[in-house]
């Protein structure tokens, strides 16, 4: 979507300057209170709440505020020398990157087997289509993004409690006698957590590929078809290749949630889990800044990850373009 | 919605890859053995993933029309009569009711302050020529890259000196602005994509800026409107970090705030059939905005899906 000026119509009059677009060639007081406004209040608004914000957490990651009763001092790269030498930073640090390598992987995975199944994965013969039912399971996998990640949140913990809990309930009901606390454990509370995750946006990614599949020639597919492609075949080396372009935006927000993850952490583990077992940095942010007010500290968090953010992101994207050029 | 492929709706399918470049050997279509086995573990596949939605939530929606006790000794049996005591104690006691009505009236004014205002800027950004055009836009953009979390350290201070901060007013004025990226985005495609024709008609016809964008132009951006107007209310009723931080007034908290703050008190893990009545109350709502629009919300975020 660049900015490139647009050409007239055809059949406008070459002499006739460009309409609307034209803009500032007659600058009325009229214009200039639409331009105020238009463009001046949103603006105003996002310089205030949003920009400057950012702006002030860098300068802050550099000094030693810790709170309003005192100014602050710039302390250099101080707080980024104490954080990488915090074990729980560290520990954060490392679910966070646990997170993003499998949130985007099960995810995406599982979204695109779903996708292919209610799109292509009916009858060989004839025209291509999904399964029976493709609909229903189309709105019903897409329920869960509806509801608010904190009641998702709350309901697995729920799911997951060790007495009376839903999980436990089906394993017993499998013959299972189990009585596990799912989020008090070490060894599951980080699962348990993913498996909530993925319940609650798989539907989301696999709308997002059912539209771009749905948007592939049917030419293709069939094409591939008489040359005698399984459906194995057909899903990985012809629908996934063409629906590149989603997969890679999917995994960019899956990999820019999975370095959040405030609000399921801090529902299901509200300190973090046992042993620190699920502390990320976001939850351990909010915490060091409003518990302990150490907000240059804290600040340092958010510009580290906000730049590993970034640089998952530019990562993504060149990986995604590059194999455009191979 | 189930549309297929209007293709060569006869083409002769080879069965699965074992038949490889073989010709055709039948004309009359018939079910090959693959393609049942195949539809079966299909059909198997997603019925198994529906059960894994469906499950939890009927679960929740069951267990709030009963006893403590009774979700708590027979997790799946059916409500023995459904009272609405539950619903009761959770909208009075518990404070979903305030809450609920907080939320609706910041996500309200929140969703219409950022509709109006994103629609505003990302008009004048694609359809004006100014200096400085690209910069802004690229601003706008830039702001749906950054975590939130960075941010909410200064903002708290900022709320704090303009006075703002626990007031309904601050609140909503942040999710405007962190809203507005994404809405700008958006929309500018979506101006950007009406006809040049239509300005000039209005121009000529003596519409001035005001008038040509909210008689002629917004009007003919209301799909683009619709989707992301629904796109908004989900994120900002989502929106959980903001209210936490910037809004710690318990008498104002927002429905995401409070259930998470229920939860975390003692008092009510113990009452689960209020807690569970309360998910319920803040489930239904958006699950009917849902089932409403589900139609704008699948063609919204992707291609158009008739092909």
């Amino acid at each position: 979507m660049a900015a490139v000026p647009t050409s007239t119509t055809p059949g406008a009059a070459p002499a006739r300057p460009r309409g609307a677009r034209g803009a500032l060639r007659r600058l009325t007081p009229a214009r200039v209170l639409f331009f105020l406004i238009f463009l001046g209040v949103p603006l105003a608004i996002y310089v205030v709440f949003v920009v400057s914000p950012f702006l002030q957490a860098f300068y802050y990651s550099l000094t030693d505020w810790r709170g309003l009763s005192r100014a602050p001092q710039f302390i250099g790269l101080e707080n980024y020398v104490t954080l990488f030498h915090d074990p729980v930073f560290l520990k954060a640090l490392r679910n966070n990157l646990i997170l993003l390598v499998t949130l985007p992987l099960i995810t995406i995975t599982l979204a695109f087997t779903l996708a292919v199944l209610v799109t292509v994965g009916g009858d060989s013969r004839g025209a291509i289509r999904g399964v029976p039912g493709a609909t229903v399971y189309r709105v019903v996998s897409f329920f869960p993004y509806a509801i608010p990640a904190v009641v998702v949140g709350i309901l697995f913990a729920f799911v997951y409690s060790p007495n009376g809990g839903l999980l436990n309930g089906l394993l017993q009901a499998v013959g299972l006698d189990v009585s596990i606390g799912w989020l008090g454990e070490r060894r599951f509370a980080m699962a348990a957590i993913i498996a909530a995750v993925v319940w609650s946006l798989v539907g989301f990614y696999m709308v997002l590929f059912v539209a771009a599949i749905k948007s592939i020639p049917s030419e293709v597919v069939e094409a591939a078809r008489i040359d005698g492609a399984g459906r194995l075949r057909l899903a990985v080396q012809v629908v996934l290749p063409m629906v590149r372009g989603n997969v890679s935006t999917a995994a960019v927000y899956m990999g820019i949630m999975a370095l959040d993850m405030f609000v399921f952490v801090n529902v299901m583990t509200p300190t973090g889990g046992t042993g620190k077992s699920t502390e990320v940095v976001s939850r351990y942010l909010y915490e060091t800044a409003f518990s302990e007010s150490r907000f240059g500290l804290a600040s340092a968090m958010g510009v580290v990850m906000a730049l590993l953010t970034m640089a998952m992101a530019v990562l993504v994207l060149v990986i995604s373009r590059g194999k455009d050029e191979a | 919605m189930s549309t297929t492929t209007t293709g060569r709706a006869t083409e002769p399918a080879p069965a699965p890859a074992a038949a490889g470049s073989s010709p055709p050997r039948r004309r009359r279509p018939r079910r090959s053995v693959g393609d049942r086995v195949f539809g079966g573990v299909s059909q198997i596949v997603l019925a198994l993933w529906a059960l894994i939605v469906v499950i939890p939530l009927l679960w929740t929606v069951f267990s709030s029309f009963k006893s403590t006790r009774g979700i708590l000794t027979s997790p799946f049996a059916l409500p023995e009569h459904w009272n609405l005591d539950n619903f009761v104690r959770a909208w009075n006691q518990a404070g979903i009711g305030r809450y609920f009505f907080n939320t609706v009236l910041v996500v309200g004014s929140a969703l219409v302050l950022v509709m109006v205002l994103g629609a505003m800027c990302a008009y004048v950004l694609a359809r004006y020529e100014f200096p400085g055009r690209r910069v802004i836009y690229y601003a706008l953009i830039a702001g749906l890259t950054f975590p939130l979390f960075l941010a909410v350290v200064p903002l708290f201070f900022i709320l704090e000196s303009m006075g703002l901060r626990g007031t309904y007013l601050g609140l909503i004025l942040s999710y405007v602005g962190f809203a507005l990226p994404f809405t700008v985005f958006f929309l500018y495609a979506f101006f950007r994509q009406l006809p040049e024709e239509i300005a000039e008609a209005a121009a000529i016809d003596g519409a001035g800026d005001f008038r040509t964008f909210f008689q002629v132009m917004l009007p003919m951006a209301g799909p683009g409107m619709a989707s992301v107007t629904i796109f908004n209310f989900l994120g900002l009723w989502n929106q959980f970090l903001l209210p936490v931080v910037l809004n710690t007034d318990e008498s104002k908290f927002v429905l995401a705030q409070g259930l998470a703050n229920l939860q975390a008190q003692q008092g009510y893990r113990s009452d689960w059939a209020a807690m569970f009545a309360s998910v319920t109350i803040t489930i239904l709502p958006v699950l009917v905005v849902y089932l409403i629009f589900q139609r704008q919300l699948q063609g919204g975020i992707g291609p158009s899906t008739n092909k």
